[in-house]
């Protein structure tokens, strides 16, 4: 097993129903890394980041990927997140009646059990949560309400942030995290996640708009189209991209 | 839904032991001599034998009601002991010393404290085991407030004129068919009288047990809060895991004088069958209180067991500033039945009521929420809210709604409110990858839909309640 890659995917083929979205991804991040995916509406991002975390209803129809030296393809839906990866939602959904605390809580609770470590005590995970949403500027009271019940929808993007921070994870995947928020809010986001970038920490950005690579510089871009990775490059291919449309990636592959 | 969701609604029902006792169970059947053996072996005073045959014969003449929202086959009343008591208590209730170990044993593994010195200090339990009632403890502190707490069958001679004053004054025995049965075959239960002004000291509470096969329960519950006064009354009720289906009929009679303030709580677990809907519980049960002038009675229920429940727990506002308050979770798994809900009948001025109804169901179950609210000609200012939530766990469960309104006073605001939602496999997703296992995340998504009414709970109930729904509704995610 390659211990030297965050997360090695080799020819990732999966489909909803009938219908095949992904046809043969190939991807490789090395810790600290951060990459972003863009592509057109429909072309698989967001079924990607599902397929990792195993979102039932998506089913894998080949290939192998590799999670810090583990097959994550085995793995349940929990035990992945578990062992690190994070998911923030597009549209984060709402839990009525289930505070935010006890859903942090049980969250970060469950992890630190996976790593044998003890749950945090009630007092000190208060203090923590709340220094967390000063961070992602929340209000603290935030931490009463139901789970994003009733939030706004920068609101909630942040809040998915927030939970990201607690969880520490070593790959986060954030799907299109920057749409839907205005540029205080985007700040803020990014802030949140350039926060989070280390050695020992990788980022996978799927995004629509080169507008949140100014905010959180990737390492490596690439461009998803038809189920497949087209192609690859630095920072330079978002500029391309933003300037040029998709429609000619669309036209090149074909 | 999906696959999680179905593994997750199996788990085994924890009360389901039996224990191991001599008992004194009268043979199976119903008569006129049934019903004289049960009071004569209550040493009854002729006037309760009398009000005992007069139910009986008005019984006999009645129909089972058909109109709620549940199947089964019907009920042998022939086939059921009508009388079961443990022997070791034949000669009357003693001290908790006498108290045979293996009853008390029976309660230390529900959980149930009976020795007076238990964790759970401030609160008072009678404790019904099969048709009597075992021991009451917090007897000598209740005392010395002048708070009367005991079993029915005690207070019948210690307290006659309370009880034949209020006894079937809230449900008449002719009330339903099952109010009727339990008027005339009913063995044990708790008396509660608070005299005027005065404040429980303690939280009162009983628990019914169910033990002996073949055997019905029948308790009858009166509590009479004098003026001015308050009291707070927790109820929780198991049985063992049997394959036949077991008959509990049991009638709530509260009155809440002028001023007086009642809360009266239920976790209701028995035995609801096992996933195939074989044996579980019969709960036909008639809860009703009445308030007076500025009166206040709150009835808060958790029901997660029995095969087929059968209750309306509900609020007669005849005093002027009454208030009325209904806050139930009813959950229904594999093939429970429910129909469940209230009636608040409005008569005073000014007189308020509220209703928060919270049913889940999972599996094959079926949970129905049936409420009537009746703002009578004389009701000036009346207001009524109603909130009902149904929450569906999988996809072969039914929730149903059954909410009649009627209204014959114009200054009367009456309002409801329905919502249905799915446990969906977005929140579920949202949860597993946050981390939490499929059956934590469906627990912790029904507890938030409660939450509104577990907040009315006494504490220690809350987080029992939270713990059974927990358990109740393993094996529904899958």
């Amino acid at each position: 097993m390659d211990h030297g890659h965050m997360l090695s995917i080799r020819n990732l083929g999966a489909r909803i129903g009938e219908k095949q979205i992904l046809k043969g991804i190939d991807l490789e991040i090395k810790p600290g890394e951060v990459h972003a995916i863009m592509g057109p509406n429909g072309s698989g991002k967001s079924t990607l980041g599902y397929v990792l975390s195993g979102r039932e209803g998506y089913e894998v129809t080949g290939g192998e990927v590799s999670f810090r030296g583990k097959d994550l393809l085995a793995m349940q839906t929990e035990e992945r997140a578990r062992e690190g990866l994070f998911l923030a939602f597009q549209y984060p959904v709402e839990i009525p009646g289930v505070s935010n605390m006890e859903f942090l809580k049980a969250a970060v609770d469950a992890s630190r059990a996976h790593r044998g470590l003890e749950a945090f005590d009630a007092v000190r995970f208060m203090k923590l949560a709340r220094e967390t949403c000063t961070r992602v500027n929340l209000a603290q009271d935030f931490l009463k309400r139901g789970v994003n019940e009733g939030f706004s929808g920068g609101e909630k993007k942040r809040n998915e942030i927030l939970q990201m921070m607690l969880l520490e994870p070593s790959l986060a995947v954030l799907d299109e995290t920057d749409s839907g928020l205005d540029i205080d809010a985007l700040q803020v986001v990014a802030a949140g996640v350039n926060s989070m970038r280390s050695p020992d920490r990788s980022f996978i950005v799927v995004t629509h708009y080169q507008r949140l690579l100014d905010f959180i510089v990737p390492d490596v871009v690439h461009v998803l189209a038809g189920g497949r990775i087209v192609r690859s490059g630095g920072r330079e291919l978002a500029l391309e991209l933003e300037e040029k449309g998709y429609a000619w990636i669309e036209r090149e592959v074909v | 839904m999906s696959e999680q969701i179905h593994e997750l609604i199996r788990k085994d029902y924890e009360a389901g032991f039996v224990t191991a006792i001599e008992s004194e169970t009268i043979p199976p059947g119903l008569s006129e001599d049934v019903v004289r053996v049960i009071s004569s072996k209550k040493g009854e005073p002729e006037w309760l034998l009398d009000w005992r045959l007069k139910a009986f014969r008005a019984w006999r003449g009645m129909p089972e009601p058909g109109w709620a929202h549940v199947n089964f086959p019907p009920v042998d009343f022939e086939a059921v002991s009508y009388y079961s008591a443990p022997k070791s208590l034949q000669d009357g209730p003693k001290s908790l010393e006498d108290v045979d170990p293996e009853l008390l044993k029976t309660y230390e593994k529900l959980g149930i404290p009976l020795h007076e010195r238990a964790r759970l200090a401030g609160v008072a339990v009678d404790a019904v085991f099969d048709s009597v009632s075992v021991v009451t403890t917090f007897k000598g502190k209740l005392a010395e407030a002048g708070v009367v707490f005991c079993p029915i069958s005690e207070a019948v001679h210690t307290h006659p004129e309370l009880v034949r004053k209020y006894l079937g004054s809230v449900v008449p025995q002719r009330d339903n068919f099952y109010a009727a049965l339990n008027s005339a075959v009913f063995s044990d239960g708790s008396f509660v009288y608070i005299p005027k002004g005065v404040r429980c000291p303690m939280e009162l509470s009983t628990y019914f047990r169910i033990n002996e096969a073949k055997t019905g329960q029948f308790e009858r519950t009166l509590i009479i809060a004098d003026e001015g006064s308050h009291v707070s009354y927790l109820e929780g009720c198991t049985a063992p895991m049997r394959d036949e289906n077991q008959l509990h009929a049991a009638v709530v009679e509260l009155v809440a004088l002028k001023g007086a303030r009642i809360k009266y709580s239920t976790v209701q677990n028995w035995y609801p069958g096992d996933k195939d809907g074989k044996g579980g519980i019969y709960n036909f049960v008639t809860k009703r209180g009445v308030c007076h002038d500025d009166a206040h009675i709150s009835w808060t229920q958790v029901e997660t067991g029995s095969a087929i429940t059968w209750k309306y727990p509900s609020v007669v506002l005849r005093g002027d500033n009454s208030v009325g308050e209904f806050y139930s979770v009813a959950l229904t798994n594999n093939c429970q039945q429910a129909d469940t809900g209230t009636k608040m009948i409005h008569l005073g001025r000014n007189t308020r009521s509220t209703i928060v109804s919270k049913g889940i169901s999972a599996g094959r179950s079926s949970n129905a929420y049936r409420g009537l609210v009746r703002i009578n000609p004389g009701a000036e200012g009346a207001r009524n809210h109603t909130q009902c939530d149904s929450l569906l766990i999988g996809d072969a469960s039914a929730a149903h709604t059954f909410p009649y309104i009627e209204c014959r006073n114009s200054s009367a605001v009456v309002e409801h409110e329905a919502t249905t939602s799915k446990v969906s496999e977005d929140q579920l997703f949202l949860c597993r990858q946050r981390g939490l296992d499929a059956e934590k995340a469906v627990s912790m998504i029904v507890n938030g839909f409660c939450r509104e009414v577990f907040k009315e709970l006494p504490m220690e109930f809350a987080v029992e309640a939270g713990k059974l729904l927990e358990v109740s509704l393993e094996g529904s995610v899958g």
